[in-house]
């Protein structure tokens, strides 16, 4: 290959020198990235492998569909919960169980402070790093700091001149006692940091406030799910007993426990709108600017919804998040989704690292086949077990290539607003519309990895409000006198039918999660999971079509070919969770990310 | 010591992974077959990694098991303290939630809420590429000294366990019920179902190890 033009509309061109960042850091799993830059140092081809297999669906095959939950949520340590509530949903839609009005809510509630919760900590922990530069903050005058607090966030009361300079303080004795912990491996020298000191001190203020902070939101899922940091789920409802008048001390949920549920609500809304929201904007107007990484998402978008507002009615009208898929850019036009139809899902693997009997066509997930088939193309540079550059022409990722009606689609918190937008959401089209308006540009902004990351705070705040939403709905219901949380009507096997099929979907933060199950004889059949990561860092596919990574890495600037920043920054704009997507392959302890230019 | 000294008793791992399940199973026996005072805790932390820093800030004694690739003979016990631990920690990574542990820990020494006191109970797995698979005989074996390890550790501070009299049943354990360990092993489908090599298939040269074992079996 020289140039050529992928029928999704890019043009790669792998002429140039090759630089290869394996593994990709701050991201949970494994990851390999692999780029051509040209003569000045634009991005022009992409690669993504996942560097792990993914062997979930093997182990579940022979176990009891009541227990799919709890294995689903052991995969990893990120979205556990959000597994665990797919599953759920695929054996109560094979089975056709009905859960009660309290159980959806409460679920809602789970969901929506898991995304709470993970956003919060994505933008802080695992995406910050790519925008603020914490040794910069050292440099910061603590006055003027705090008059740049006072100005972004008039409503927060950490602002005082000695607040910061004793966050200064501390950063100074940590960086000078050589741990630097969390902020190791960083190319703290690299032009492409465009924070003056500053806003960095006041970002890596709010980096440590927010991990201070991020710790109360989960005691609301402690609270509906008896256990932390696993919480229990239950096929036909939720394992929470409710009993309004009971004492404090029980496990029960009570007004007590209400009450602290609220209070949490609170705080998590102030402070995604006082710290998060104001940091996004603060920083985002430095960086306006940086408009690269939009890839996929100005082309196609796909989102199945979360968050039913009624029970048991999984349609597009009583989903809050939105549901449907763009496609070819046109938002006059979104289109229903059908995760039943065996023509609008379909995986693919002819460049990822699996055997299907006839690799030209894809399998729908119901009929979908997991058999791993780890095979290296002829221009592989390097051996089997020392891949120097992989050879993107072959097979080269263990992540299989999902599309829907053929199309490479972005999903996540982006696909979600654009979606939301298009079909005229109103609390998302306020959002965005404020946001616009504050930092002056235009709706094309939007289509970037700024507006994937902007995309994610909007929706941060937008969840905590929600759960303030379903919590009064919880409350009024309790004491209009329904206590229900479980339906157990069908909990027995026996009662099962021989032969059943489920799928169950949520929008894990990271974007959209289906599980498809087979049922046979009370036993799983078939399990096959298409996450988030599958979809956005999806290989190639038959037809030539790039995945939302590589597509979103193209044509970008990087200041420096040895120090990956650009390319850390987008990738983490997606909030790659690969635990899931694949497994694990990586053999050594390799936690720099390495970056070799060739 | 005083009164009001927080204990948290710690099993990390993940169960999926064979003897990756050891420190969770560990903390599992650990509650099963002993009561503890109020201040002491007893946590599954699975393979979490943020979430658990709000346990962790929050204690000043913290105990640890996990397995721990320090390459000991298989199944042996290693026991590091203190400033040890997260270079302990380090010595390799092998797992999803591991990183993610000694993050916790440089994060929780970040925000100064790092606990006073800090034991680590290791195991050098057995077996690891068995997805699906429960801990290894030896592995398992050696629960019941990993958990006088700990009760050991605690003893230093003055906090004394009471063996239970009877045993917890398998429904109250602290872990997950719905993967307790006989139902987890038990329930478990036969190699001809359910793929169990995963990562051998993956590795080129754990592929070719593999190869060459089957054929020194035929």
């Amino acid at each position: 290959m020289a140039t050529i033009s992928t029928p999704n509309g890019f043009t790669l061109d792998n002429s140039g020198k090759r630089v290869v960042v394996d593994p990709v850091t701050r991201i949970e799993g494994h990851m390999r990235c692999e780029v051509n830059v040209d003569d000045d140092n634009v991005i022009r081809n992409a690669v993504s492998t996942g560097t792990m297999w993914r062997g979930l669906e093997v182990i579940l095959k022979g176990r009891d569909p009541r227990d799919a939950w709890a294995f689903t949520q052991r995969i990893c340590g990120v979205c556990t919960g959000t597994h665990a509530l797919t599953s759920v949903r695929a054996v109560e839609d094979a089975l056709k169980i009905d859960i009660p009005e309290n159980a959806n809510i409460i679920r809602n509630i789970m969901q929506l402070t898991l995304q709470t919760h993970d956003h919060l900590v994505h933008f802080y922990h695992l995406h910050a790093l790519d925008w603020v530069n914490p040794v910069s903050a050292l440099k910061a005058d603590p006055v003027a700091t705090s008059e740049l607090q006072k100005k972004v966030s008039p409503h927060h009361p950490k602002s005082s001149p000695g607040y910061f300079r004793d966050v200064q303080n501390r950063l100074k004795k940590f960086v000078e006692s050589g741990q630097l912990g969390p902020f190791k491996n960083g190319y703290w020298s690299n032009p492409a940091y465009l924070l003056p000191p500053e806003a960095n001190l006041m970002a890596v203020t709010h980096y440590l406030e927010a991990l201070d902070f991020q710790t109360h939101i989960m005691r609301i899922r402690t609270i509906f799910g008896g256990k932390d940091p696993h919480p229990n789920w239950l096929v036909g409802g939720v394992p929470s007993v409710i009993n309004i008048e009971g004492p404090g001390a029980s496990t029960s949920i009570n007004m007590e426990r209400l009450n602290m549920v609220r209070s949490i609500i609170n705080q998590s809304i102030e402070f995604v709108e006082n710290v998060y929201i104001p940091d996004l904007l603060a920083v985002a107007q430095f960086y306006k600017g940086w408009l690269y990484g939009g890839g996929l998402s100005s082309k196609n978008v796909l989102s199945y919804g979360d968050i039913p507002d009624r029970a048991n009615d999984y349609s597009a009208e009583s989903l809050l998040q939105p549901r449907g898929a763009i496609i070819n850019g046109n938002l006059k036009e979104v289109f229903p989704v059908d995760l039943r139809d065996p023509n609008e899902i379909q995986e693919f693997v002819p460049h990822s690292w699996y055997a299907y009997a006839d690799e030209k066509k894809g399998l729908h997930p119901w009929d979908g086949v997991t058999e791993p088939n780890f095979k290296l193309g002829p221009n592989l540079v390097g051996t089997r077990t020392n891949i120097k550059e992989i050879d993107e022409s072959a097979k080269y990722s263990w992540i299989k290539a999902p599309r829907w009606k053929g199309h490479a689609m972005e999903v996540g918190p982006l696909a979600r607003y654009v979606i939301g937008y298009a079909k005229g959401d109103k609390e998302i089209t306020e959002q965005l519309t404020l946001v616009l308006k504050t930092l002056d540009v235009p709706v094309s902004a939007l289509f970037s990895t700024l507006g994937r990351t902007a995309a994610r705070g909007l929706e941060c705040q937008w969840a905590a409000r929600k759960m303030s939403y379903f919590l009064d709905k919880l409350i009024a219901n309790v004491k209009a006198g329904d206590t229900a949380t479980a339906n157990t009507a069908s909990w027995d096997p026996s009662t099962w039918p021989a032969e059943v099929k489920g799928v169950g979907f949520t929008e894990a933060p990271r974007g959209a999660l289906g599980h498809w199950i087979k049922i046979k004889n009370g036993k799983i059949e078939n399990y096959q999971c298409v996450v988030p990561t599958t979809w956005n860092g999806s290989p190639r596919d038959n037809e030539g079509n790039i995945g939302a990574f590589e597509a979103a890495l193209l044509n970008t600037k990087v200041e420096r070919a040895e120090e990956p920043v650009e390319i850390l920054r987008t990738l983490h704009s997606f909030d790659p969770c690969l635990a899931c997507s694949t497994h694990v392959m990586s053999e050594d302890g390799r936690e720099l990310a390495e970056v070799t230019v060739r | 010591m005083r009164q009001s000294t927080r204990v948290l008793v710690l099993g990390i791992g993940n169960l999926l992974w064979a003897d990756e399940g050891f420190g969770v199973r560990a903390v599992e026996a650990l509650n099963r077959d002993y009561a503890f005072p109020d201040n002491v805790r007893l946590l599954d932390g699975g393979t979490q990694g943020l979430y658990l820093l709000d346990h962790i800030t929050s204690t000043d004694i913290l105990v640890v098991f996990d397995a721990v690739d320090y390459g000991l003979p298989p199944a042996t016990l290693k026991l590091a303290e203190n400033e040890d631990v997260p270079q302990f920690l380090g010595a390799k990574k092998m797992s999803l939630h591991q990183t993610g542990f000694q993050e916790v820990l440089a994060t929780a020494n970040l925000l100064g809420k790092l606990p006073e006191h800090l034991f680590l109970i290791g195991v050098q797995p057995v077996e690891l590429e068995d997805y699906g698979g429960s801990l290894r005989d030896e592995v398992k074996a050696q629960i019941p000294a990993a958990i006088d390890h700990a009760l050991a550790c605690l003893a230093r501070f003055g906090i004394d366990a009471q063996r239970r009299e009877t045993p917890l049943p398998e429904a109250e354990t602290i872990a997950c019920e719905r993967m307790v360990l006989s139902r987890y092993e038990d329930e478990r489908p036969d190699e001809e179902d359910a793929c169990r090599v995963g990562d051998d298939r993956v590795l080129a040269m754990a592929a070719t190890r593999v190869a060459a074992e089957r054929e020194g079996q035929r």
